[in-house]
């Protein structure tokens, strides 16, 4: 069978396990997005602390995929738990990282500014600092994502959900008839998927950058 | 409008930066009264915007204090203190994110204004400053030139229309011209709003320009002298402040003065189609031997003199000499000595609203004036700091009472000899 009638016959899987990788990288990247700039937000002021959550995220990193998936399987079990979980950790890094390295490149005259038109820290964080940090926040999303739709496909190993089943299933069975459409539909697919992704975050992009700082 | 200026008063305000042996801002102590601008002005790095910025508490003071109307600002809650004080800052301190008209409606919206006023109140503002709300409102910071971004900040510190006024060098960034404009606006405004406005620079011509007293600061905030511009020119407490000063003290006091203070002196005048023999007698009842021919609506057209009329056959709009140049009667005494420099013959007409004769300025009466002026000012000064010395407050020991009230007798007596 050629790789376009494998495609053709399988469409509907296909479609299901991109969609259900899509889905999953999507929820994780959004969870770490909102725990990434908390923690941005949280240590940015001080020199440690922002220095122990970048080193602590890049840790993180560090582990192999495959590594952290096999540990969680034995506190979480199988399933998506694990996926999610390690999913998440992993997209922290380039959000903590970058909403640190925006938040502190505000302007501190503009810091002052809104301090001394009466703006409470509330107010300067939600209206100010974080506006002008927002597009180094989001290139830092979009890393996040590209790296987590590679990092989705290992979440087949412990029977997550995804592209990945696809490529596991072809890499069991290598020699048999359909066992390199199998890993090639799966790869091809992450690819794809990554590259409608970031056309969607140059869109987002353009929605959320305030026109006055766009670049 | 009744809730203008608050007066300020810094007493003993003190700021040691963490670290530091010696302190930034060393015990300043001063009143700035209710609709005065003062200005400080001093060498970078003396504390000037230390001291500014403890005003509305970015910086807490180490020791001292500081009180609005009275109100020890220390207690009170420092956002809410911030919203009843402008803030304008060197390059402008814009957010580039918000818009004009958003920039401008931050301090009202937190008030809570209603949006209607808000709108209303930016379109105002923006029209105060001079800049076209239609044209502007809706710019993003980084599509203005730097005048007018700081026309903007100005709008934005004003906007609450709080009664103190806190400006850090918020024209600094801007080449000299731009930067003579935004002064000559900001008298402007003050002139209507009369607000209490604390301003930094180290400009001394702009302090010259736009205080109505300057304190002049030394090293960590040291007061070497607190007075009028005028009697700083004329007389500088110490060689700190002639220095900072500079040269040229008799040409800057002359910025300071407009014809309009003084009072034009006039000069004879001559209708368009008066008879000739009616006009050669006026100028020759007159002391001077020249006068200004008016048009229909009262503008100076030309200069008759005694010879011009005396050979003049024709209609008088071809006798004698076109008036050159024209200075107006809020022209400062430099720019009418400037003016009468520059003519050939030492005079030039002064002119009102829409260009109408007042007056006309003689290079000779001119020099008196300013003769006079200067004179005026050292006695001034001199009478200043004679009062300053023999009220000065001492600690007086019950037993010694009647002895010290006969020292400060035998000083203010010694000092006027
Ligand atoms: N946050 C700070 N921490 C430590 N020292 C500071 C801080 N801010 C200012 N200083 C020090 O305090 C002194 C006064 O600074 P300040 O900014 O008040 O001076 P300035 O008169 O406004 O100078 P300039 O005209 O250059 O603006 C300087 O010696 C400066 O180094
Ligand atoms: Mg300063």
């Amino acid at each position: 069978m050629g790789f376009w009638d494998y495609v053709g016959s399988y469409r509907e899987k296909l479609l299901f396990d991109a969609y259900q990788h899509a889905s999953a990288v999507l929820q994780c990247v959004v969870v770490a997005t909102v725990a990434g700039v908390a923690i941005g937000v949280v240590t940015y002021r001080r020199e440690w602390a922002a220095g122990l959550a970048t080193t602590t995220t890049s840790a993180l990193l560090t582990v192999p995929s495959l590594a952290m998936i096999g540990l969680l399987i034995p506190v979480v079990g199988l399933g998506v738990a694990p996926t999610v979980i390690a999913l998440t950790l992993y997209g922290l890094l380039p959000v903590v990282r970058n909403a640190i390295v925006g938040l502190r490149g505000v302007d501190p005259a503009l810091v002052d500014a809104a301090k001394g038109i009466g703006m409470s820290r509330a107010r300067r964080l939600l209206r100010v600092e974080l506006p002008l940090a927002w597009p180094p926040i989001l290139t830092g999303v979009r890393v996040a994502t590209q790296l987590l739709m590679g990092i989705a496909a290992i979440a087949a190993y412990a029977s997550g959900p995804g592209l990945g089943n696809e490529i596991f299933r072809g890499i069991a069975s290598l020699g048999s008839a359909n066992a390199l459409n199998q890993v090639l539909a799966g790869t091809l697919g992450i690819v794809v998927l990554a590259l409608l992704f970031d056309a969607a975050y140059v869109l987002l992009g353009r929605l959320t950058i305030p026109r006055g700082i766009r670049g | 409008m009744a809730d203008t200026g608050a007066a300020i008063e810094l007493v003993g305000l003190t700021k040691r930066y963490p670290g530091d042996r010696q302190p930034s801002v060393d015990g300043v102590t001063l009143r700035v009264d209710a609709g005065e601008t003062v200005v400080f002005v001093g060498p970078s790095g003396c504390g000037k915007s230390t001291t500014l910025k403890m005003i509305n508490r970015l910086i807490e003071p180490s020791s001292g204090s500081v009180r609005i109307n009275g109100e020890d600002v220390t207690g009170l809650d420092p956002v809410e203190l911030r919203r009843g004080i402008g803030y304008a800052i060197q390059s402008s301190g814009l957010f580039p994110h918000l818009t004009v008209a958003q920039n401008i409606a931050l301090v009202p919206r937190m008030a809570g204004w209603s949006g209607r006023r808000v709108r209303a109140r930016v379109t105002e503002m923006l029209e105060l400053v001079g800049l076209d709300p239609g044209e502007f409102r809706d710019r993003y910071p980084r599509r203005l030139s730097g005048g007018q971004q700081q026309r903007v900040g100005v709008a934005r510190a004003l906007a609450a229309d709080p009664p103190v006024l806190l400006m850090d060098e918020p024209f600094g960034a801007v080449d000299p011209v731009t930067r003579g404009h935004l002064q000559d606006e900001l008298l402007r405004l003050q002139r209507e709003l009369r607000k209490t406005i604390v301003f930094v620079t180290h400009d001394v011509d702009e302090a010259i320009k736009l205080g109505d007293r300057i304190a002049v600061l030394g090293e960590r905030s040291r007061i070497a002298q607190f007075d009028t511009p005028e009697a700083i020119l004329a007389h500088p407490a110490d060689a700190f402040v002639s220095g900072f000063v500079g040269s040229g003290a008799a040409l800057k006091r002359l910025d300071l003065t407009r014809l309009r203070d003084l009072g034009v002196p006039g000069c004879p005048t001559a209708h368009q189609g008066e008879p000739l023999p009616q006009v050669r007698a006026r100028l020759r009842a007159s002391a001077t031997d020249e006068m200004l021919l008016l048009d229909r609506r009262g503008r100076p057209v030309r200069w008759l003199r005694r010879d011009d009329l005396t050979h003049a056959e024709g209609p008088l709009t071809e006798a004698g000499t076109p008036v050159g140049g024209t200075v107006t009667r809020d022209a400062t005494l430099r720019e009418a000595l400037e003016a009468v420099l520059t003519d050939s013959t030492g005079r030039v007409a002064v002119t009102g609203p829409n260009g109408v004769y007042a007056g006309a300025v003689r290079l000779e009466g001119l020099l008196g004036t300013v003769r006079g002026l200067l004179a005026a000012d050292r006695g001034r000064a001199r009478e200043h700091r004679r009062e300053r010395e023999s009220t000065r407050p001492e600690p007086t020991p019950p037993e010694a009472e009647g002895a010290t009230a006969g020292r400060a007798e035998g000083d203010a007596v010694g000092s006027a000899g």
